[in-house]
């Protein structure tokens, strides 16, 4: 069985069903991206992954059900998720926004360790470290999210768009960075994207969805390779 | 002179008392964005359990910790029982269900303890351990005890892990969950603590202003309006709104009469208030997107 296996995934936001019967699976260590249009139901997937939105059908993770259990209870299997609007704990500040990244662990030697690694990735945070996570720009929220991710020391992580809104230089520092923490830790990634260069690039299997359908399925570079997709689906 | 340090130094006790309750409402406003009216009542409640304690022979400080855990577990039962079910409730629901518990509250204590004043024991001496005629020893004791208990809780706000989930939680419930924190849990703990930081309040007033079901409906006021005047966002602010609303109704009574004390002190919440909205410490949230 993959390591995270999704079957027949449903979700409702009230009356409304978003997603009708979604299928995909991940490798353990790979990428895997879900791409498509605005609406097209990417982030509902991931909330529905983390158990916030009321979902049917099966979800397993590394070889148990987590379908209908509690958003801390999986987040405390090693599933950590970056949000879309990055989830910044905007009150406190970017170094308490780390330390409450690693609430659930207990070990707090590695804890330590972790935010010093956090911090060698993204130098910009130690600088600001005891600033109001607030009061961070856009960019520097990002990396404030991804960091808090890390802090939980994830074996899977749920990426909402983590391009959006930063300058292109950004961009790329950010997926180079990815690239390394999946490579050198090992991290399993789930990555929702608008720009699908970037996802393909950095991604080894891609879905596409389709108001809330998988509509393609293939590895990264058979998608990209496709004329057709490329054109009617990815429109560029 | 004399007389002037005397009503400020007096102010400052009863603050202290005000500053009690505004941190509760602040607490409770923080976590689910309304008041509670009926933390004032659930502090009067608290008192009556020590003094039925005291009553059936227990010591005073035994009575006092006692009754501060059962605040506390009073306060995480409710939240658990009643404001979990309602999270997403209008805000009608909520003054409702507030508006019943303050009424379950009064009426349940004047029916089980009777409507007449009773003593309540101060736990200080009598006399003042040295020379003074500034201070009397209860007000002294009573600003003592509720400034340890504000500082342990501002310690544990700021040192621990604990205290930065549950700032965390109530500003940000979501993000809060994805770092794996039970919002449910913390949200009913801020209930508890709110519960006993009142019971405290209430303990401590309770020898002023006598035993009965309807004292605390006053110093709710206050209490209010020093949490408004602070800032609801801001527990500290809340505290020195607290002191600050203790201090402005003697001082109004001696500039003006007492008559009038009540009317003053309203008039500078409402002048603090036009310079700033969110109140003196409030935060206007700032926030990059």
């Amino acid at each position: 069985m993959a390591f995270l296996e999704v079957a027949n995934l449903e979700a409702f936001y009230g009356p409304i069903q978003a997603l009708h019967g979604v299928s995909f699976s991940l490798e353990k260590g790979g990428i895997t991206t879900i791409l498509g249009a605005n609406g097209a139901g990417k982030t509902t997937t991931l909330r529905s992954i983390c158990g916030m939105v009321k979902t049917g059908g099966q979800i397993n993770f590394d070889g148990a059900s987590i379908s209908g259990k509690a958003t801390e209870a999986i987040v405390r299997h090693g599933v950590a998720h970056v949000p879309e609007g990055r989830g910044t704990f905007v009150r406190v500040s970017a170094e308490e926004n780390l330390k409450l990244g690693a609430f659930s662990r207990r070990d707090a030697k590695a804890v330590a360790e972790d935010m010093e690694r956090v911090y060698g990735y993204f130098p910009r945070l130690k600088e600001r470290r005891n600033q109001q996570a607030g009061t961070l720009s856009g960019g520097e929220q990002q990396m404030l999210a991804v960091g808090r991710a890390l802090m939980l020391r994830p074996r899977l992580m749920l990426l909402d768009e983590p391009s959006f809104g930063l300058a292109p230089l950004l961009v790329q520092e950010l997926f180079e960075i990815l690239r390394v923490i999946n490579q050198e830790e090992g991290v399993s990634m789930l990555l929702v994207e608008q720009n699908a260069t970037l996802a393909l690039n950095l991604a080894d299997h891609a879905y596409l969805l389709e108001t809330g359908r998988v509509v393609i399925s293939g590895t990264a570079d058979e998608i990209s390779a496709d004329e057709t997709i490329r054109q009617s689906y990815l429109g560029y | 002179m004399e007389h002037l340090i005397q009503q400020s130094l007096g102010g400052l006790a009863t603050g202290a008392i005000y500053a009690c309750i505004a941190l509760a409402v602040v607490m409770i406003y923080q976590a689910i964005d309304h008041f509670n009216f009926a933390q004032g009542e659930m502090a009067m409640f608290s008192a009556f359990i020590t003094w039925q304690m005291i009553d059936w022979g227990a010591n005073y400080w035994v009575a006092f910790f006692v009754c501060i855990i059962i605040s506390f577990m009073a306060g995480v039962a409710i939240e658990r029982i009643i404001f979990a079910p309602l999270r997403d409730a209008p805000i009608f629901t909520h003054i409702v269900v507030f508006i019943a518990l303050f009424q379950i509250f009064n009426a349940t204590a004047g029916f089980i303890w009777e409507f007449t004043i009773k003593e309540f024991p101060s736990p200080f001496p009598e006399r003042m351990p040295f020379e003074t005629t500034l201070i009397g020893p209860h007000d002294l004791g009573m600003m003592l005890v509720t400034l340890i208990m504000l500082a342990l809780i501002f310690l544990f706000f700021r040192f621990t892990p604990l205290g930065l989930a549950m700032r965390a939680a109530a500003a940000s419930p979501d993000s809060a969950r994805l770092v794996g924190i039970n919002v449910g849990w913390i949200l009913a703990l801020g209930w508890g603590l709110a519960a006993a930081i009142g019971a405290v309040g209430g303990m401590m007033i309770a020898p002023v202003v006598f035993l009965e079901p309807a004292m605390m409906v006053g110093i709710l006021l206050y209490g209010f309006a020093g949490a408004v005047v602070g800032g609801l966002t801001s527990p500290g602010g809340a505290v020195f709104g607290g002191f600050l609303m203790g201090v402005v109704e003697p001082l109004a009574g001696m500039a003006i009469g007492s008559e009038l004390k009540l009317t003053v002190a309203l008039v500078v919440i409402v002048t603090i208030l036009i310079f700033k909205p969110a109140g003196l410490f409030g935060r206007v949230v700032v926030q990059r997107v």
